[in-house]
């Protein structure tokens, strides 16, 4: 869990999984997420686990999100926009997943 | 978009060599990926909530005028810019591949600059996968950028100087950590001791000693931690701790991990710089003339990716490889710029004094490098230290063979998690030198490109 020390001077609104959601300009997505205490950002292909931000600075991929339905985006290093809509919890779809399609 | 002199990384490094080059009017270029400049040291020093507070130390303020330098400086800085390749041209410039989060773009330069300073180095203990663990790194970038601390039963553990600094700067922002649980081995100190003088010569001992002041009124810390373990189900609840033989949980929402900070090798290595093992630094650092030139003529490494030394360390480097490419533009002049590279040598040899006491005495124990079989070693691919070590005593001849068989060093980061923790877990194995086992073979693009990024590569080709 996260908290603000100070109260941000200019604000946008951003849309998680459709929810409406005040952030502060400057704030990268992960931090924006960070703050409304969510921690699990997607889940791994493998074993299905959920993973969030971790090195918080584009190194480890561990935040990644679908930002404006862009996805394999790094939370970390994107920063939010007015209107923006964000996606957490996606995994990497199966093979089973295409071999059906 | 053709230049004189690209750099990557607008840190103090790359913002050091960019204002060097601009004095002598050549073109220069910095992209970086970050939405500002300052690199991670000073992460979001010209717009930051926090720039005119004291909260993150005088240190970090001082990041401030080089940045304002930079600005007016006349040097094109290209922000959220992925470098993903460097490749050398037959007329000895190179081609460099730069990404955005729209395009893919190709740009040529006779000179490039890599400036990608450091990472932390891998944390593979047990449960660190899980929701609620980040890096001490993690948690000061969002202080520095958002003024954002953790709420709830908060544990910092590990070793080396970045604990001290942030756990001083949530004191000062009145945060009280449950916890910081020092991994710092015993032994160190006495193996640290002959690096000793040049430590006292240092400016680092006052900063050190009133941190440590700082850290010990406003925390609880728990010393000689030789073991931890996070704790959860889907997401952090706690950390086991085992301390001067104690074993002993402790409840909490977020657990910061730090181990020290390594070089960033991918691009060096991918664009063919040489590397050499550091037994002191536990680290690969690029084989480097003192002027930062690698073994790749015209390419150069300057800041933390040239090896550990800090802000100040990495502005002096910067400062040297700037004025060491004017010399191979204009070589005729260099005799002017003696009195810049005398001081700005007199100042690297200053700020690298009392690292080697600092490396020593923050060398991670082993089993915080090379945890148990059961531990998670490649975040990406969810490879275990166990499936590495099972594959080693089968005869896997390497890293690269190691990635082939597990995808250790396969996903995303390209092995920016794991590359460490697989070299040293061969050389342990198999009675090898870490130099002799190497790392793990970097290729281009070293951070993803969509294909959609490269099919506009392809469009802009045959426009030309």
């Amino acid at each position: 869990m996260f908290r603000r020390l100070l109260e941000p001077s200019r604000q946008v609104t951003i849309f998680v999984n459709g929810q409406a959601l005040i952030a502060a300009v400057g704030d990268t997505v992960a931090a924006a997420l960070l703050l409304t205490g969510n921690t699990r950002f997607r889940h791994t292909a493998k074993s299905n686990s959920p993973r969030g931000p971790y090195c918080g600075m584009g190194v480890c991929f561990d935040c990644l999100v679908t930002i404006n339905g862009e996805p394999n985006r790094q939370a970390c290093l994107a920063l939010v926009q007015e209107g923006m809509e964000i996606m957490t919890g996606a995994a990497a779809p199966k093979l089973a997943a295409y071999k059906r399609a | 978009m053709n230049c004189d002199l690209l750099i990557i990384g607008a840190g103090p490094a790359g913002m050091a060599a960019a204002i060097t080059a601009r004095q002598a009017g050549i073109s220069v270029v910095v992209a970086d990926e970050n939405p500002a400049v300052g690199g991670q040291v000073y992460r979001s020093v010209e717009t930051g909530p926090l720039v005119q507070s004291d909260l993150l130390g005088a240190d970090y303020s001082s990041g401030r005028e080089l940045a304002e330098v930079f600005a007016a400086s006349g040097a094109q800085h290209q922000s959220g810019t992925t470098v993903f390749m460097i490749e050398r041209t037959q007329t000895h410039g190179f081609t460099i591949g730069l990404a955005t989060s729209e395009r893919a773009r190709m740009v040529e330069a006779r000179h490039v600059l890599i400036a990608t300073g450091a990472l932390e180095r891998p944390c593979p203990i047990p449960g660190w996968t899980l929701p609620g663990v980040m890096t001490a790194g993690a948690a000061q970038t969002l202080l520095k950028s958002s003024a954002i601390a953790p709420e709830g039963p908060t544990i910092l553990a590990g070793s080396g100087p970045l604990l001290s600094v942030l756990a001083a700067q949530y004191a000062r922002a009145g945060v009280k950590l449950a916890a910081v649980l020092d991994t710092t081995p015993r032994g160190n100190w006495l193996k640290a001791l002959p690096h000793l003088p040049g430590f006292l010569m240092s400016p680092y001992l006052l900063k050190g000693l009133k941190l440590l002041r700082e850290v010990m009124s406003a925390h609880r810390i728990i010393r000689h931690v030789s073991a931890l373990e996070a704790v959860g189900e889907g997401q952090l609840s706690g950390v086991s701790v085992v301390a001067s033989g104690r074993t002993f949980m402790i409840p909490a929402t977020t657990l910061l991990l730090h181990q020290g900070v390594v070089p960033q090798v991918n691009l060096a290595m991918a664009s063919g710089v040489a590397h050499v093992w550091s037994e002191a630094r536990l680290a690969f650092e690029p084989a480097l003339a003192p002027d930062g030139e690698t073994t790749v003529p015209g390419l150069f490494i300057a800041g933390d990716s040239a090896g550990i030394g800090g802000a100040q360390a990495a502005q002096a480097r910067g400062l040297l490889a700037g004025l060491a490419i004017l010399d191979r533009i204009d070589p005729a002049t260099r005799a002017s710029r003696q009195t810049q590279r005398s001081r700005a040598e007199a100042s690297l040899a200053r700020s690298l004094r009392g690292r080697a006491f600092l490396d020593a005495l923050y060398r991670p124990a082993p089993q915080f490098r090379m945890p148990a079989d059961d531990v998670i070693i490649c975040r990406c691919e969810d490879v275990t230290a166990g499936d590495v070590r099972r594959l080693i005593a089968r005869g896997t001849q390497g890293p690269n063979q190691m990635k082939a068989f597990t995808r250790a060093g396969m996903g995303p980061c390209q092995g920016r998690s794991c590359g460490l923790t697989l070299t040293e877990l061969f050389a342990k194995q198999t009675g090898r030198s870490p130099q002799q086992v190497g790392h793990l073979r970097l290729r281009a693009p070293v951070k993803p490109i969509t294909v959609g990024q490269m099919a506009g590569l392809a469009d802009a080709e045959q426009r030309d």
